[in-house]
C-alpha cells in the first residue's frame, strides 16, 4: 500500500496509522458494494422474471427440433451430404426409417408441422406415409414415391435438410418474407405472399402518424397549459391526466362506442344531416380506428413531457425576439421552437416507441387494415401456434424498439424521463 | 396564455382566439370519449348508443339494470330473493365479483413487492457511487418500453417451464409424490411476478425523482446525533420521500390493475381479472354491462388520481421545507 502514496514516511495517515489513500480506497469500496447490494435485489427480480423470459424467446426464434429430434437417420444422411447432393437410395432409406420410427412414437405430426411451416401443404404428406410406413419395403426410392411423387419434390428436401439441424436462421428469413431456394440461395417470396414486411411497414407508417398527430394535437395544449396561471393550468391539467389514468381498455370500449356503424359519432353525423342514413362511415374495424383510438391513448404521453419543457423556457425569450424586430412566427421558429426540442424529442420518442408495440387496441378497433405486427406475434403464440415464426417475429421488433430506446437514452436521458 | 397586450393587431388576436378554440377542441377529445360512456351505461335498453327517452331525459330510458347484471351474471341462484344468502352467493360465483377480487390480489401483492424492491433500488440509484448506474438503469426500466406482448409471450414459455435449458424440473425433495413442478402458469404467484416487474419501472422513476430533491445532509445530519442508517432512513428519510414511494406505488397498482395481455397469456382459468374479463365481453358478447365496469373504473381512476395529485403537492410542501 506504501507505495502507493508518493512519499512513504511523511504519506497523509488516518488516526490509525493506514493511509489516507488506502483508507479512502477502501471507504469508496464499501459506498460502491453497499449502494449495489441495494439495487441487487431487485436486478435479479428483473433479471429472472423478464430478462432470462426474453432471452429464452430469442433462443426459440433460432432453435427448433421439432425435425432433427424425432428424424435422426436423416439428419445423419444430410450431414454427410453437402447440400445439392441429389437424395440417393440411402437418403430414401434413411427417410424411411425415421418416418416408421416417428409414427411408432407418434411424433409425425410434430415433424410434419415443422416442414409444413416451410413448404405449405406437405404436412398431410407425412402423415399419411407414416401410417403406411410399415408395409414400405426396399427399394425404398421406388416405393416412397409410388405411395407419392411429393417425396421427389427438391423443395421438400431442401426444407428438409434446413430442418435437420436444431439452429437454423429460416424463421428469420420468413420473418423478412425471404426463402431459400433448394440450391441454397436466399431470394424474397412471391409477391402474394410478401406479408410480414408489409406489416412491419404499415406498424412503423401508422406508429409515425399517430406520433405526427399527437405532437400537433399535444404542442398547442401543452403550450396553453404552460403558460396559464398555475392554479388555471393545474385545473386543465386534470383533463390530461384524467385519460392518462383511466383503464386502456375502458377508453378502447369508449372508442368502440363512439365510433362504430351505430355509434355516437354517426349517429349524430346522420341526425345534421351531414351524412345520409345508408352511408355510415366505416370509422372502425380498420386503419382510422386504430389511429384515432391509439392516438386518444397515447396523448398524454406527449403533453406531458412537452408541458415539462415548455414550463421551464421564460417568456421573456419570445419578448426579447419581438423588440429586435422579429416578427411573431420568427420569434416562434427561431427562438421558441428550438427551446421545445428537448420536449417534442422526449414526446414524440415516448409515443413513438409506445405505440410501436401495441396490441389491445388494435386487436379491438383495428379490423384487419389496422393490425400491428403485434397482432400477428400474439397470432402466431396462440392461434397458428408457430412459436419460432412469432418469436423471429417478436425478436425484429424487440431489436426496433431497443434501438429506439438506445436512441431517447442518448438524447433525451431515461432519468429524465417524469410521470405525471 | 397571458392577456394579449393591448397593442395587439387583429389578426394577432384573432389568432389567439383560433388558438384557444383549437386547444378547446382537443380538450374535448381528451376528455368526451371518457364521459360519454357514463350516462350510456344507465342505458335501459341493450344499445350501446342514445336513445330517444334517454335525450327526452324521460326516467323511463335509463336503468341500474347493467349495474345489476354485473352482480348477477354468472351467480348460481340470480332469481333468489335477495338475502344474506343471495349475496353469498354474488361474493362467491358472480363473474365480475370474482374478476374485482382477482384484480384487487394480484394488484396488492405485485405493488407490495413492486413498491418494496423498487424503493430499495431507488436509493442504490440515487447514490454517486452506484457502479455502472446507467447500464442498470436501462435494465430496469426496459419493462415499460419492451412491448408487453413480447414479455407476456416470453413470461409465459418460461413461466411454463422455468428449469430451462434443463428439461421439466419436478422437485419432490422428501419422495412422497408432491412433485413440484416448478409451472408458474396459471397460478397467481406467477400473475404476480410477472405484474410486479411491470409495475417497478414506474416506482423507480418517481422514487428517483424524488430521491433527487432529497438533501443528503440531513442523513449525516441525524448520523452525527447518533442515529444508525436504519434509523435515520426510517425516521428522516422514508417519511420525506413518502410521497414519492406512495405515488410510485399507486402507479405499480394501476398498471397491475389495468394490464390483460399478461393475464391473458400467464393466468388460467381462476385468475380472470377486471381487464381480462372486459377483454372477453368486448370480443364476445358486447353488453352495455362493459360500460357499467367502464364507469366504475373511471371513479377509481379520479380517486387514484386525486390521491396522486395531492401526494405530488404534499411532496413539493415537504421538499419546500428542507433546506438547499
Amino acid at each position: 500500500m506504501a507505495e502507493a502514496t508518493l512519499t512513504g514516511p511523511t504519506a497523509l495517515r488516518t488516526a490509525n496509522g493506514t493511509p489516507l489513500k488506502a483508507a479512502l480506497a477502501r471507504a469508496s469500496r464499501r459506498a460502491r458494494l453497499r449502494a449495489f447490494l441495494l439495487v441487487a435485489p431487485l436486478l435479479l427480480f428483473i433479471v429472472v422474471t423478464f430478462v432470462l423470459p426474453i432471452g429464452q424467446m430469442l433462443h426459440r426464434s433460432v432453435h427448433n427440433d421439432a425435425f432433427s429430434a424425432h428424424m435422426p437417420a436423416l439428419g445423419a444422411w444430410f450431414a454427410a451430404n453437402p447440400r445439392g447432393t441429389a437424395p440417393d437410395e440411402a437418403a430414401f432409406a434413411a427417410l424411411a426409417e425415421d418416418l416408421r420410427a416417428a409414427a411408432a412414437a407418434r411424433s409425425i405430426g410434430t415433424v410434419g408441422t415443422r416442414i409444413n411451416y416451410e413448404v405449405p401443404g406437405t404436412r398431410s404428406l407425412f402423415t399419411s406415409t407414416a401410417r403406411n410406413a410399415a408395409r414400405l419395403a426396399p427399394p425404398y426410392r421406388e416405393a416412397l414415391l409410388a405411395h407419392n411423387p411429393d417425396w421427389g419434390r427438391a423443395d421438400v428436401w431442401a426444407a428438409m435438410r434446413g430442418a435437420s439441424s436444431a439452429y437454423s436462421a429460416s424463421f428469420y428469413l420468413a420473418a423478412l418474407d425471404l426463402r431459400r431456394t433448394p440450391e441454397g440461395a436466399v431470394v424474397r417470396v412471391e409477391p402474394g405472399q410478401r406479408i410480414y414486411g408489409q406489416l412491419f411497414l404499415r406498424t412503423f407508417v401508422l406508429s409515425a402518424a399517430i406520433t405526427l398527430i399527437c405532437l400537433a394535437l399535444g404542442f398547442p395544449v401543452a403550450h396553453l397549459l404552460a403558460t396559464l396561471p398555475l392554479r388555471r393550468a393545474n385545473l386543465l391539467m386534470i383533463l390530461v391526466l384524467l385519460p392518462f389514468w383511466t383503464s386502456l381498455l375502458v377508453r378502447t370500449s369508449a372508442w368502440i362506442v363512439l365510433l362504430q356503424g351505430q355509434g355516437v359519432v354517426n349517429n349524430v353525423l346522420v341526425a345534421l344531416g351531414l351524412v345520409p342514413e345508408d352511408g355510415r362511415l366505416a370509422l372502425m374495424h380498420n386503419a382510422t380506428g386504430t389511429i384515432v383510438a391509439m392516438t386518444h391513448i397515447l396523448l398524454p404521453f406527449m403533453i406531458l413531457p412537452l408541458y415539462a419543457v415548455m414550463k421551464t423556457i421564460p417568456p421573456a425569450y419570445a419578448r426579447a425576439a419581438r423588440s429586435l424586430g422579429a416578427t411573431s412566427w420568427t420569434a416562434f421558429r427561431r427562438i421558441y421552437l428550438p427551446l421545445c426540442a428537448p420536449g417534442i424529442g422526449a414526446g414524440a420518442m415516448l409515443v413513438f416507441i409506445l405505440a410501436v408495440g401495441y396490441y389491445i387496441t388494435p386487436a379491438l378497433v383495428g379490423g384487419a387494415s389496422g393490425q400491428l405486427i403485434s397482432n400477428q406475434i400474439a397470432y402466431h403464440m396462440q392461434t397458428s401456434l408457430n412459436w419460432s415464426l412469432g418469436a423471429a417475429l417478436a425478436t425484429l421488433l424487440l431489436a426496433a424498439v431497443l434501438a429506439l430506446y438506445w436512441l431517447y437514452d442518448r438524447l433525451v436521458g431515461i432519468d429524465n424521463m417524469k410521470l405525471g | 396564455m397571458a392577456a394579449l397586450p393591448p397593442y395587439a393587431s387583429p389578426l394577432e388576436r384573432a389568432w389567439a382566439w383560433a388558438f384557444r378554440a383549437l386547444c378547446a377542441l382537443v380538450f374535448l377529445f381528451l376528455i368526451a370519449p371518457i364521459l360519454v360512456i357514463i350516462p350510456l351505461s344507465f342505458n335501459a335498453e341493450a344499445y350501446f348508443t342514445f336513445t330517444e327517452r334517454m335525450l327526452r331525459l324521460d326516467p323511463e330510458g335509463f336503468s341500474l339494470r347493467w349495474y345489476d347484471n354485473l352482480l348477477t351474471f354468472g351467480m348460481i341462484a340470480p332469481d333468489a330473493p335477495r338475502d344474506a344468502a343471495w349475496w353469498a352467493d354474488a361474493w362467491a360465483h358472480a363473474t365480475w365479483v370474482r374478476a374485482a377480487k382477482n384484480s384487487v390480489i394480484v394488484g396488492a401483492f405485485s405493488t407490495l413487492l413492486a413498491t418494496a424492491l423498487g424503493t430499495l433500488a431507488a436509493l442504490g440509484l440515487a447514490r454517486s457511487e452506484m457502479p455502472g448506474r446507467k447500464a442498470v438503469m436501462a435494465i430496469l426500466i426496459s419493462p415499460m418500453i419492451v412491448p408487453v406482448i413480447i414479455s407476456a409471450t416470453g413470461v409465459f414459455f418460461f413461466f411454463s417451464n422455468p428449469g430451462f435449458p434443463l428439461p421439466h424440473v419436478r422437485l419432490d425433495p422428501f419422495a412422497v409424490g408432491l412433485a413440484w413442478d416448478w409451472r408458474l402458469t396459471s397460478t397467481y404467484l406467477g400473475i404476480i411476478l410477472a405484474h410486479t416487474a411491470l409495475g417497478i419501472p414506474f416506482v423507480i422513476i418517481t422514487v428517483t425523482a424524488t430521491l433527487a430533491g432529497f438533501d443528503r445532509s440531513l442523513l449525516r445530519a441525524a448520523a452525527s446525533l447518533g442515529a444508525g442508517p436504519w434509523t435515520a432512513f426510517r425516521r428522516v428519510q422514508l417519511p420525506l420521500i413518502l410521497p414519492g414511494v406512495i405515488s410510485g406505488a399507486l402507479f405499480a397498482f394501476v398498471t397491475s390493475f389495468d394490464e390483460v395481455v399478461m393475464v391473458l397469456f400467464v393466468g388460467g382459468h381462476d385468475q380472470q381479472t377486471i381487464p381480462r374479463q372486459m377483454w372477453v365481453g368486448i370480443r364476445e358478447q358486447l353488453s352495455p354491462s362493459i360500460l357499467a365496469v367502464a364507469t366504475i373504473l373511471v371513479v377509481v381512476s379520479v380517486a387514484l388520481l386525486t390521491a396522486v395529485e395531492l401526494l405530488r403537492r404534499r411532496s413539493e410542501r415537504l421538499r419546500g421545507l428542507s433546506p438547499g
